[in-house]
């Protein structure tokens, strides 16, 4: 049995703070947003939609008590609309599609939405507290420290500059930019709408096409302060002792925005597509997820895209275009030396440091992006990966049908 | 009806004419009070009485020692019970009997007259207030840190009601026991008292103006200042405590981890549930080899050795009143402030009065510093400075009950020094060599009475450096050896009495340790990793940085005078050789394995890695960290088993004292227990097949192994 993708959409990302467009708007309405979106672009029977995954990482308040369920049950579907919220932090977009391919693939589900919300301006990231940094039993062995650190600990390890990461994150932004100036990402990325149907935020907005690395030179990094006062610089160096010094290169220019934003993605089955008159745009060709060091945190990308690989039976070069989550700059700039990718098949719209990165949605509004582009160079294969709190790489492999 | 008073081995309590009930505790037959079950037993029984008696109606809890309660009864820390359940059982019964007084519904205040710490310290947060004497030199806090443990008395829940957790989280994590003054204004006590009248009458108001008093963590509108654990500011301050105790302890002291735990867990909980789980972690801190080692070493060893255990059975009291001290340089001058400092009057002679002088000035300046900050008199500094006589003139040595001689390590000039100063004094006297290098027993062929020559090495600086190494030369007799100990413990310093040998113990042990990092270097280990990683096993300084200390100019110098260099010597020499053809000779010269850059702080020079290609994947870093320790107490074994050492708690205390060895391993002896004799001789078997033949276990040592013989057997713990 094969899980095909029908299709995949997002909302636009509004700044996640207390000023951004979307702030106003619950997490529960973009959710339904994006239902409402799908059920009418396709006329869909939603008596036949079985199940709905959403990815999303900091559930607590809006977010918490199943934002799945709440977004199903408020989205006129019908009771039969069951829901499941999964946290794998900034994977879960991307695990909720996989997690559905699965079902499909086994036979146990023929029509699933999956996807992920996350809003950042009211709910803050960590609001959620949790173990892994704050229980000195697990922090205190597990060398926990900040994701920032981390990024800027990739950077000292593996020898990228803040001229590297700057350089990276101007591009990223020209290149969002050019692509939405182009109208690449009108196919699928709905506007989001009040209750009267006001129109509260059409584009993405945080993409800043007049960034230039001259721009970006003047920034402060974000994370010294937290590495010398908080002690992480010296925990970093305690787990590896070969860094001299961890240079703080990442800012608020080089790394992902925050934002507000959802995504779904419908994946099902042949037969399930043919009883709803869907045509299949893609099928998943393979999912992998691997965990590495907590502390460095973020060079998850590369391994678990070579087992993607390895399961699909293809090699890096069988990849027509990848999708790089920007974390941070040095995430991708690592992925593409680690696995050995060029520039110009990597995030070739920009990525989340010029349109943000809602954490729990992210993994599925990367995959959409990277199947409209397929379709629009008329391109045949592409892998989405995301760099994962904890430690963790998440990937998948998707192929035009 | 009840006696209204008790008096006991522990404390007495009586009752005014007011109501007002007095709990003095005076533990007889010890030099203070100490927290143990005994006292916990006679004061909950007093207490009792104070809450059943209609006529009382509050307590004052006092001392009537010096310490109000110094800490708990460490004899009974060094020596755990092996029943670990009893204990975990005994410690919440305690919580729970103190809780009953703390709901009694009378008001208990404590009259801190003395030092109040650790347990002390707890008993006093039992209570319901807390007032302290202004008193010089009284101090108040939870240093049970610095020994692997937490505070295990209620300490880590009920602190942060009163400070909250940010300051407690400070107070307990670094053992802090401050002033009685700063004491107060971090709110460790609620209020001062001039003098002990003044005290007790403020006690006594506080308990009439209080009749039912409700603690902070009784209370349920109370909120603790900052916010609790899971409270943003909570958080942010519980993830920063955990990232600044790791780059604090490297992870090395789990008491330090726990005490965070049990504030991070307990915090959240109601009082009586907090303390459980405080007890729960002090059980697993309080048996971990890491608190037992820092006990063992870091307190019993060091206050015993500071006592004089060294010395040889048989001889009275050798009094020092009266010092000489030959050569006036960095050495001589520190040896004449410390010895002053003692009440000894020091004749400083040098070659020329102003280099005598010179080396008194030194001792001007350390004072001055203490009468600028206001903890010396001018009188006291001007009576201090008198007691330093310089002069160039051996007659003036005349009297001395002992001389040490601190000039340049030339055993000729030595020789001629000590012929000159030998004749000035009594033929009972003793004459000591501060030397560092040179061997004793061919030093004491200058003198004309040998026996009573020996070694005293001090270390630099000397007034910081606690540690002091005796060197018994071959004919150095016992009554000489006593003589030493007892200057050496009259000057409070710590001393290990060491049989003579190239590099006493001290110096060649650590020799080890500057070589091994040398060779690391040698075969591809990056130098940043190096140093990192030795930081991180606890080392206070790295291997290369401390070469640069030493300068390797000098480390060359030493090993042109050896006869012959084994292999791995040899290599040692040719690296630093190639630094020193660079002119890189050291700190001194501003460039070594380090560049020091005026202002700024050093760093490794980056030339290194073209001098010496290296791989951060050429030694995986656990490896080179056991290879820094390991290759350490494989040497001092070494000495033991010459007989350079005399016993192993000497080389554990001089380890820990002289060159900084890891107090949480308790020693270089302590070590081997600690990583296990069998691991311990698996290793350096393993290091001695890829590393070289210095990691060669003695057959001894290896026969030890195979039956688990440890250096410090413990009881079987359950």
């Amino acid at each position: 049995m094969e899980a095909y993708i029908f299709d995949a959409v997002r909302t636009v990302r509004g700044k996640g703070n207390k000023k951004g467009a979307l702030a106003g708007m619950t997490p529960t309405h973009l959710t339904v947003t994006l239902l409402d979106e799908l059920r009418q672009r396709h006329d869909l029977d939603t008596t036949q939609v079985e199940d709905l995954i959403m990815g999303c990482v900091t559930q607590i308040m809006d977010q918490g008590a199943n934002i799945a369920k709440t977004a199903a049950q408020h989205s006129g579907y019908g009771d039969h609309l069951c829901g499941v919220t999964l946290n794998r932090f900034c994977g879960s977009g991307l695990e909720a599609i996989n997690q559905a391919a699965a079902y499909v693939k086994a036979g146990f589900k023929d029509l699933v939405l999956a996807g992920g919300v996350e809003s950042m301006s009211r709910v803050k990231m960590g609001a959620d507290g949790g173990a892994m940094a704050m229980d000195p039993m697990v922090a205190m062995p597990g060398h926990f420290v900040p994701q920032g650190i981390s990024a800027d600990l990739i950077a000292s390890k593996y020898g990228f500059t803040r001229d590297d990461c700057d350089a990276f994150a101007a591009e990223s932004q020209q290149r969002a930019a050019r692509a939405q100036e182009a109208g690449y990402f009108n196919k699928s990325r709905i506007p989001v709408r009040d209750i009267n149907g006001f129109t509260v935020l059409d584009h993405d907005e945080n993409i800043r096409p007049a960034t230039t690395t001259e721009v970006l030179a003047g920034l402060d990094p974000s994370f010294a302060v937290m590495g010398q006062m908080g002690g992480f610089d010296a925990v970093a160096i305690d787990r590896y002792p070969e860094v001299a010094t961890v240079e703080h290169i990442h800012h608020p220019g080089n790394s992902s925005a925050i934002v507000d934003g959802a995504a779904l993605a419908m994946v099902g089955s042949k037969a399930a597509g043919e009883r709803q008159g869907l045509k299949p745009r893609a099928r998943i060709r393979s999912v992998a997820v691997y965990g590495t060091e907590p502390t460095i945190m973020l060079v998850g990308p590369a391994p678990a895209s070579r087992i993607a690989l390895e399961k699909a039976g293809m090699t890096k070069d069988d990849i027509d275009l990848y999708e790089v989550n920007e974390a941070f700059a040095v995430v991708p700039l690592r992925f593409m030396q680690d696995l050995g990718v060029p520039h110009d098949k990597v995030n070739v719209n920009g990525g989340a440091i010029a349109m943000g990165h809602p954490l729990g949605a992210t993994g599925c509004m990367l995959f959409g992006t990277l199947l409209d582009e397929l379709e629009r160079r008329d391109l045949s294969t592409g892998l989405v990966t995301l760099c994962i709190g904890g430690g963790m790489g998440i990937a998948t492999i998707i192929e035009r049908v | 009806m009840e006696q209204p008073t008790i008096k006991n081995s522990i404390l007495s309590y009586e009752v005014d004419a007011d109501g007002i009930a007095r709990i003095t505790i005076h533990m007889t037959g010890q030099p203070t009070n100490l927290f143990s079950l005994d006292f916990v037993e006679a004061y909950v029984a007093a207490a009792g009485r104070a809450l059943q008696d209609d006529r009382v109606k509050g307590v004052i809890v006092t001392s009537a020692h010096r310490d109000f309660m110094a800490g708990a009864d460490l004899k009974f820390i060094g020596n755990p019970p092996e029943d670990r359940r009893g204990l975990f059982d005994g410690l919440l019964r305690m919580h729970r009997e103190m809780r009953d007084i703390e709901k009694g519904g009378k008001p208990f205040v404590a009259a801190i007259n003395g030092n109040a710490l650790g347990g002390g310290y707890e008993l006093a947060l039992t209570c319901h207030h807390r007032i302290a004497l202004r008193k010089e030199g009284l101090k108040v806090g939870l240093p049970e840190t610095q020994l692997g443990l937490f505070p295990g008395g209620g300490g880590t829940q009920r602190l942060p009601y009163l400070i909250g957790i940010q300051n407690a989280l400070m107070v307990i994590l670094q053992g802090q026991t401050p002033r009685v003054e700063k004491a107060h204004s971090l709110g460790l006590v609620d209020a001062l008292a001039d003098n002990e009248e003044d005290l007790l009458a403020s006690a006594k108001k506080w308990i009439l103006e209080h009749p039912n008093p409700l603690q902070p963590w009784d209370n349920r509108k109370y909120r603790i200042p900052g916010g609790g654990v899971m409270t943003p500011g909570g958080a942010q301050t519980i993830m920063g405590a955990i990232g600044n105790l790791r780059k604090k302890t490297h992870g090395n002291y789990p008491g330090a981890t726990m005490g965070l735990a049990a504030i991070h867990d307990g915090l959240q909980l109601p009082i009586d549930r907090g303390l459980e789980v405080e007890a729960r972690y002090f059980i697993k801190a309080f048996y971990s080899p890491e608190a037992q080692n820092l006990i063992r070493t870091g307190f019993f060893a060091i206050n015993e050795a500071k006592k004089g255990k060294a010395k040889p059975e048989g001889y009275d009291t050798y009094q020092v009143r009266k010092l000489g001290i030959l050569g006036a340089g960095m050495m001589g001058a520190g040896i004449a402030y410390v010895s002053a400092k003692a009440g000894m009057d020091v004749v400083l002679k040098d070659i020329s009065q102003e280099q005598a002088e010179k080396g008194k000035a030194y001792s001007h300046k350390l004072l001055q510093k203490k009468v600028s900050r206001g903890y010396m008199s001018e009188s006291d500094r001007d009576a201090f400075l008198d007691r330093i006589h310089p002069t160039t003139s051996a007659d003036d040595l005349r009297g001395c009950d002992l001389i040490i001689e601190a000039v340049f390590e030339n055993p000729e000039l030595k020789a001629r020094v000590t012929r000159e100063a030998e004749a000035m004094v009594d033929e009972d006297k003793v004459f000591a060599s501060n030397t560092s290098t040179l061997p004793i027993t061919i030093l004491a062929q200058a003198a004309e009475r040998p026996q009573q020559f020996i070694g005293i090495h001090f270390f630099s600086p000397v007034d910081k450096m606690p540690l002091v190494e005796i060197i018994v030369g071959e004919e150095t007799d016992d009554r000489t050896i006593a003589a030493a100990v007892d200057y050496v413990t009259q000057i409070g310093k710590v001393p290990i009495v060491v049989n003579d040998s190239q590099g006493f113990f001290t110096s060649r042990v650590f020799g080890t340790y500057t070589g091994e990092g040398a060779l690391l270097l040698s075969e591809g280990v990056p130098a940043t990793m190096i140093e990192n990683v030795a930081r991180r096993v606890g080392m206070p300084v790295g291997p290369l940085a401390v070469t640069d200390e030493v300068s390797l100019t000098l480390a060359l110098h030493v090993m042109d005078n050896m006869r012959e260099m084994p292999e791995h010597t040899q290599r040692i020499y040719k690296l630093y050789k190639t630094l020193v053809q660079d002119g890189r000779e050291g700190k001194k010269a501003g460039k070594g394995f380090y560049d020091y850059p005026e202002g700024a702080k050093k760093h490794l020079w980056s030339g290194l890695s073209d001098l010496f290609p290296s791989n951060p994947d050429a030694l995986d870093a656990d490896t080179v960290g056991k290879r820094l320790l390991h290759i350490m107490a494989l040497e001092s074994y070494r000495c033991l088993e010459e007989g350079v050492l005399r016993n192993t708690t000497d080389g554990d205390i001089g380890s820990l004292m002289g060159f900084g060895f890891p107090p949480y391993t308790g020693g270089v002896f302590s070590y081997i227990d600690y990583v296990g004799p069998a691991s311990f001789v698996a290793e350096c078997d393993d290091f001695a097949e890829r590393f070289g033949s210095r990691f060669r276990v003695p057959d001894s040592l290896r026969n030890r192994a195979v039956s688990n013989q440890l250096f410090y057997p413990q009881k079987q713990v359950v």
